[in-house]
Formats: C-alpha cells, structure tokens, sequence
C-alpha cells in the first residue's frame, strides 16, 4: 500500500499547478467570487465562456491526457489523469467543456472507429473546435435503452433516419452528434441497434429546448425527419451499436477527482452552517459529521478502483457501487444545505437576502438529476446485483 | 499510488481464511459461548505457532516484525470466523500498549510472552458510567511507599476471568480531566482483586473487575505517572481500527451467505434473487461492505505511519462500519425469512455480534460528535 507519487508524476503536478495559479488570475470576475454570480449556465455566454476555458487547457495540453498523441492527445498515464481532476478541484478550476464528446463520444471513437475517424473526430473533440451530444434516450427507450425505435433505412450511399429523441443535453450547442437507431427490426433488441453520427447542420433535425426543474434549458428533445447520413458515418460495425454505447466511460477514472470535490463541499456547507450560526445544534453536527465520513468512504473507494484499473488494465466492480453511491451523496449534501438556511432556503438568485446569491438552491434542484442522468440508481442496484453479486436476472 | 493489499498481505489473509475454516468451525464459536474459559487453549496454541500473536510486535520481541495493516488483514478474517478468546484483548489492547508505553525492561517481559501464546492479558479501561473520556476514570491509585494501591470498580472488562496480567487505568491525582491518569501492570492474582464474568449476548465474556486495596509495585507503572491519558488515547485509535476490521470481516461474511442463498432459495417458482426488492437490499449492503473495507484500510495505513489524520481516520471508519454490520446483519436475516430467526442458523452470531460492535470504543453518534470537533465545526 502506497500513497506517493513517482517523480515524474509529482513533476506533471507542479507544472499544472503553476499553470493553473497563472492562468486563474484570467478568469473572469464573477468566477472567483463565492457565489459564482456569473452568466446562466444555459446561455451563449456561459457556453463561450466554458469553451474558451477548455481551449486554454487543450494548448497547455492538459485535455484527453491518456488519449494517443495521433489523435491530439498527450500519450499520458492514467495517474497524470487523475492528478489533472484533483488539482481541478483542489485550485476550484473550472473544468473542461465537451462533457459529452470527452466522456462518450470520444472514447467510443477510440474503441470501435476506423482509423480514419479517430484521425478526423477525436483531435476536435479534444480542443472543442467541435462540440459532441448524445443522442441515446427516446421517450420510450429510457432505462430500456435497446428499445430505440428511431429508424434508420439504408439508401444506398447513406442512412434515412427518422424518429425522436429526448434529454439530449448540449445539443442546442453541439456540432456534431451521435445517434442510436435501430438499423435492424426483425432481429432481438439488443442486436439491431447502430451507432451513427451526424453533422447537427444535416437537414431535418429540428432541436427544441425543455426547461429542467432548475429553470435552464441544458436539454432538449430533438426529431429527425428524413435526415440523411453518409453511409460510411458509423461507430463500429453495422447492428453492434448497443455494445458500442455500452463501452468504457471516461468519467470513471474522474471519480478520484470527483472525491475531492464533493470533500470542497463537505467544507463549503460546514463553512455555510457557521455562518448561519447553526454549527453549535447537535443535530446538524451529526448529519455534517456523516456526510465527511461519506466523502472519505467514497475517496477510498475511488482510490481502491483506481489501483483495480492500474493493476488489471481495466475498472474493477467498485464503479457501479461508487457511482451509485457519489450521486445519492450529493443529492443528500444539497439537501442538508437548503436545511441549514432554514427560511433562507425559499430565497433564489438574484432575491435580495438570498444566499450566496442563490447557488445552493440551483445546486439542490439541479442535485436531483444525478440519480437519473447516466443511468439510474434502481438500474445500477440491478447492476451491482447481477454483474458484481451475481444474483439472477428476472 | 497503490491502495490495496499487496501479495503478501493477501496470501496472508487466504491462508488465515484456510486455517479458521478448518480449525474454528461455527460448532466451536457455539461451544465456547457456554464454556466457563470461552476459548480453545488447542486453538490459542495454534494461532500463536503460525505467529499471529507476534505479528505486529518486532523482532526483537519474538515478532514477526509486521504492520499493523498486517494484523488489521488478520483481524477481519477473525472477525469473519468469529474467533471466539482473548485474542484482541491480548495482542491489541495489552500488547500494543505496552509496545508503545512500557520501558524495555517491561517490554522483555511481556511481549515475548504474548508473541509465544504463553500469557493472557486485558485491559481494565470502563466504569459503571461506560463513558470512554477521563471524565469515565474514578478508580484510583494510590502511592503507598514505593507502591501503589488500587481502588474501585472496573466494567466491561473483556477476558479478565482468563487474564494472567491486567493493565488497569487509574486516578493517581485528583481531579476528573485528563491531567492525572496512569497505568498499572496488574497481577491477577493479587489480593484484593476479584473477577465476576458478567452474561452477554454474544457470549463473549465481559468481566467486573474490583479492587479493594490492591497493591502494585512502583515498577510496574506503565509510561509517566499522570500521563496515561494520551496512551489510552493512542491505544484507542488501533482499537477502534481492529474492532472495525472484525466488523468488516464479519459484514462481508453476511453479505456473502444472503448472497448465495438468494440464488439457492426458490420461491413462485423462481430463486427469492430474482426479486428486486432482494436484489436492491443486497447491492445496498454491498455499496457499505466496499466502502467499509476501503476505509478500514485506510485507518489501518494512517495507523501504521503514525499519520496526524489518524484519529479522525478511525472516527470515520467506527462510523461506517457500525452501520455497515448493522445493516448487513439486519438485512441478512430478513433475506434468509424463517430461518434466519432460528437459533440453528449462524447469522444471529453475526447480528449479535454486530450490536455489541456497535456500542464498542463508541457508537456512530459519538464518533459524528468526535468528528465535528476535529473539523472543528
Ligand atoms: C440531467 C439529465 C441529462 C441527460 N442527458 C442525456 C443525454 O445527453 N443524452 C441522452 O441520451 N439521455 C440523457 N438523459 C436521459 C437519461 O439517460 C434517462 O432519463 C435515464 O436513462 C432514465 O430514463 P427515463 O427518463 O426514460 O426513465 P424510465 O426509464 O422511464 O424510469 C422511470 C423510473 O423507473 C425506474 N425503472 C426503470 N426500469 C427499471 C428496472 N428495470 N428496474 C427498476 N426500476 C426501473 C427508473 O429507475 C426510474 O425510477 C439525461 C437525463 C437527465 C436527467
């Protein structure tokens, strides 16, 4: 059991330390105030604002760190990886843009594409000259993800596709998107589903904003009516899309990282709670002492799949059981600090007397996603149950 | 970085697996829930000649020279075999503080004799008021000449009724803070001091111990005289992290056996493991289970580099894993139904053992407060 670093690890950290003390001086003001009173997170502004943060990584090369050099990556380690998301945390940096091209797209490219595609996609992804969404969920394919019934019909030197999709978060912004679709409807489900690809300029695609409970428009449904696709804009081969999208996720390896963050929040609501002069209740000493104890258990456990992943070469059964629990987590520290304000918690941005302008009660709201965004937590209890406990399948 | 056993640590953990399977069946933890001794001298033996009493002592103590992640990777499959004796009481409690306290002369005498299985010992820590702050400390010892003579009642002493030698925590100054408290090497046999074993539920035999005018000599003070306060406080921190490692070993134990018997237990036709509500209930426990062993790992590594995060490191891992053996437990009888209530099947050992655990060095309340004051709420 060791917690050092090697020295060439500890050398990456001091440079992306001084790069990231240098280079916070240019964030804007609103950045560094608490309360982060900035643009909405919806808005073209904050958009350009992310981006332009994201590029100024992507030069320093800080972005896709274990990807192949060829394709705009750095060629790094898995370790630099994760040093990159704890000194992110540690200096409160913001991160990268291109959630989904990063932590889907991308890495499905990498696994299943042709080495045509890898060249093309993967080094815009990277730098964010190129924005990626994903489209996977239907309104009647949620959890059931194989029950997509947009349907793509072969024309010869390109895909038909015609259907409707929904939650599809960034794509009011997104150049580029991928597309579940069924190319297969006499086959079993799982085994007549493609994973195509499209310019968001095609024809067709009409993107129509929902407002989520916070108020922002972060997702969107989207139809595709008669959207024509070239043929050869597939992610591995033809009717073998449901394993491509259920390929390695990138975000993973973020969960070192993530720790650290939720362990600022364990401080931040601790911070919050003195403020509000209710640090001295026995109750709200035991429910914040509970929550540190829950980052540490989540901390270790991060680390103790990282090493599964450094040892083996792959993530061990701790990512469903971490993930599952890092969610409801922060659902319960979100909760806790609308509890600690007590009348102030009904107070939102921009109300005058409003706390910390409102942030808590954005993060509360928006807190009740995580549960349901990259899979649901009943879906992950079915998947610790049946892939790491190994009980039945129904 | 790398953040879980190593090699050796695993063959060690899959050898001591082997031998408790074979050598501590559930039919002698039950036998000795009703033994007068509640041990098996034939065991003891054993366990000492494969060195585990030795394990986490040096080398020039008979050790093995081991970490104390070492003997924590020990200790959760003890807990898992529900290795009924003085094992904890002996090596932890007695042997650990006297490795961090005695003076070489007492450390010669001791050590070599736990390592070699020869000699039994406890500590006499709690009172009536079960409080684990010096505020709890009213026995009190008193310099007589070159020795000291003891007064009061102890409770909640584990394996005293057995012990060759007890380390008793004493007042040898007035007050009820932490100023004043001190060690003592106590003979057993000495007059004046009179064991009762107390029942339990788990069958492990806690004792009440009185001393009425027990006599010590001088040299048998164990660290500075009113400065056994921040050894208690030491030997707590590897307490708690041993008694969490049994917890752990006990809480995977549990999980394992509902585990295979949701995917044997067949009912409407199907096995009970198919049932969501089953399944849901199982990943639950295993989220903690995970959690549980990464944290007590932890403890045990902050322990071992004498970290200055090492007290909250075990406040947190009691806090996890009280629940954690709790739950496990809990929902391990609910998953068996029926049989899981009856006497016959083995859980309720674990359930049991799971409660006591709970209240043991501090329940999740205590710990959440203790927690509070280090991060200075
Ligand atoms: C903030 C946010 C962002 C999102 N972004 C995207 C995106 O960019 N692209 C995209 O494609 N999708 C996205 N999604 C969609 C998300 O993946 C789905 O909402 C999710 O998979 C659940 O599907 P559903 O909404 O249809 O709910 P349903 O599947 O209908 O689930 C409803 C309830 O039933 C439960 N349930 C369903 N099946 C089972 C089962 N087998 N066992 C037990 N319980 C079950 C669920 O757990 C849930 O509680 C996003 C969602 C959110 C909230």
């Amino acid at each position: 059991m060791d917690f050092s670093y090697t020295p060439e690890e500890e050398t990456f950290r001091d440079e992306l330390k001084q790069w990231l003390t240098m280079h916070m001086k240019e964030l804007p003001e609103w950045y560094g105030r608490r309360d982060i009173a900035g643009p909405d997170v919806d808005s073209q502004e904050y958009h350009d604002f992310s981006v332009w943060w994201h590029r100024k990584l992507y030069d320093a090369g800080f972005v896709g760190i274990t990807w192949p050099k060829e394709y705009g990556g750095r060629g790094g380690t898995i370790m630099e990886q994760v040093i990159f998301y704890e000194e992110i945390a540690r200096h409160r940096a913001p991160g990268l843009s291109n959630a989904h091209g990063i932590g889907w797209c991308g890495p499905a490219i990498l696994a299943h594409g042709s080495e045509e595609q890898k060249k093309r996609y993967l080094p815009k992804i990277l730098s964010a000259e190129e924005i990626w969404c994903t489209f996977y969920s239907e309104p009647e394919a949620g959890s059931d993800m194989a029950n997509v019934q947009t349907r793509a019909v072969d024309g010869g030197d390109h895909w038909v596709v015609n259907g409707q999709k929904v939650w599809s978060s960034g794509a009011h912004v997104a150049d580029w998107g991928v597309l579940l679709v069924r190319t297969d409807p006499e086959v079993r489900k799982h085994r007549g589903i493609s994973y195509l690809f499209l310019d968001m300029k095609t024809p067709g695609i009409t993107v129509s904003p929902l407002r989520n409970i916070t108020g922002t428009a972060e997702f969107n449904e989207a139809f595709f009516d008669n959207v024509r696709i070239p043929r050869d804009q597939v992610i591995g081969e033809v009717n073998m899309g449901w394993y491509v999208a259920a390929g390695a996720l990138e975000f993973e390896r973020s969960s070192a990282g993530t720790a650290i963050a939720r362990e600022n929040s364990v401080k931040g609501i601790i911070r919050l709670a003195k403020e509000m002069g209710h640090n001295g209740d026995p109750m709200v000493r035991q429910k914040l002492a509970q929550l540190y104890v829950e980052t540490m258990v989540l901390k270790y456990m991060a680390l103790r799949g990282l090493t599964h992943e450094l040892r083996e070469g792959r993530p061990g059964p701790q990512g469903a059981v971490s993930s599952v629990f890092s969610m409801e987590f922060n659902q319960r520290l979100q909760d806790l600090a609308m509890e600690i304000q007590g009348p102030y918690s009904r107070l939102v941005r921009g109300s005058k007397h409003a706390v910390d302008h409102g942030r808590w009660q954005h993060d509360f709201l928006r807190s009740r996603g995580n549960t349901i965004e990259t899979g649901t937590s009943e879906i992950k209890r079915n998947i610790i149950a049946q892939r790491v406990l190994g009980l039945p399948r129904q | 970085m790398d953040f879980d056993l190593g090699e050796e640590q695993v063959m060690l953990k899959t050898s001591a697996r082997d031998f408790l399977d074979k050598e501590c069946p559930k039919k002698l933890v039950r036998d000795m829930m009703d033994d007068d001794k509640g041990y098996s001298p034939e065991l003891w033996r054993q366990m000492a000649d494969l060195g585990w009493h030795g394990l986490a002592f040096p080398e020039e103590y008979d050790g093995v020279g081991s970490s104390f992640l070492d003997l924590t990777v020990l200790l959760e499959e003890m807990g898992r075999a529900l290795v009924p004796g003085p094992f904890v009481s002996t090596v932890v409690y007695a042997g650990r503080t006297i490795l961090a306290a005695g003076n070489e002369e007492q450390k010669q005498r001791f050590l070599p004799a736990i390592a070699g299985g020869e000699t039994i010992m406890t500590m006499a820590l709690l009172e009536s008021s079960g409080d684990l702050e010096p505020s709890g400390i009213a026995v009190t010892a008193s310099p007589s000449g070159q020795d000291f003579v003891i007064n009061g009642t102890k409770l909640f002493v584990p394996d005293a009724h057995i012990a060759d030698h007890l380390i008793c925590v004493a007042r040898t100054k007035d007050g009820t803070g932490e100023d004043g408290i001190s060690l003592f090497l106590v003979d057993a046999k000495s007059e004046g001091l009179r064991v009762e074993v107390l029942s339990t539920m788990t069958g492990e035999k806690l004792c009440e111990v009185t001393f009425s005018g027990v006599t010590v000599p001088g040299s048998n003070l164990l660290g500075k005289l009113n400065g056994g306060w921040p050894v208690v406080r030491n030997l707590l921190d590897e307490a708690i992290v041993g008694e969490c490692a049994w917890m752990m070993g006990g809480a995977r134990w549990a999980l394992e056996t509902s585990v295979d018997y949701a995917k044997e237990r067949e009912q409407f036709g199907v096995p009970i493991g198919t049932f969501q509500a089953i399944q849901h209930k199982l990943a639950n426990v295993a989220v903690e289970v995970e959690g549980a062993t990464s944290i007590v790992y932890y403890a045990a590594w902050a322990i071992d580099e004498n970290d200055p995060g090492k007290t909250l490191a075990a406040s947190v891992a009691k806090t996890w894993c009280s629940d954690t053996y709790k739950h496990a437990t809990f929902e391990g009888i609910q998953v068996h139904g029926g049989i899981g209530f009856t006497w016959d099947h083995d859980m309720h050992l674990y359930f049991k053992r799971a409660k006591s655990s709970q209240v043991a060095f501090g329940d999740a309340d205590y710990h959440r407060e203790r927690i509070a004051q280090l991060l200075d709420v």
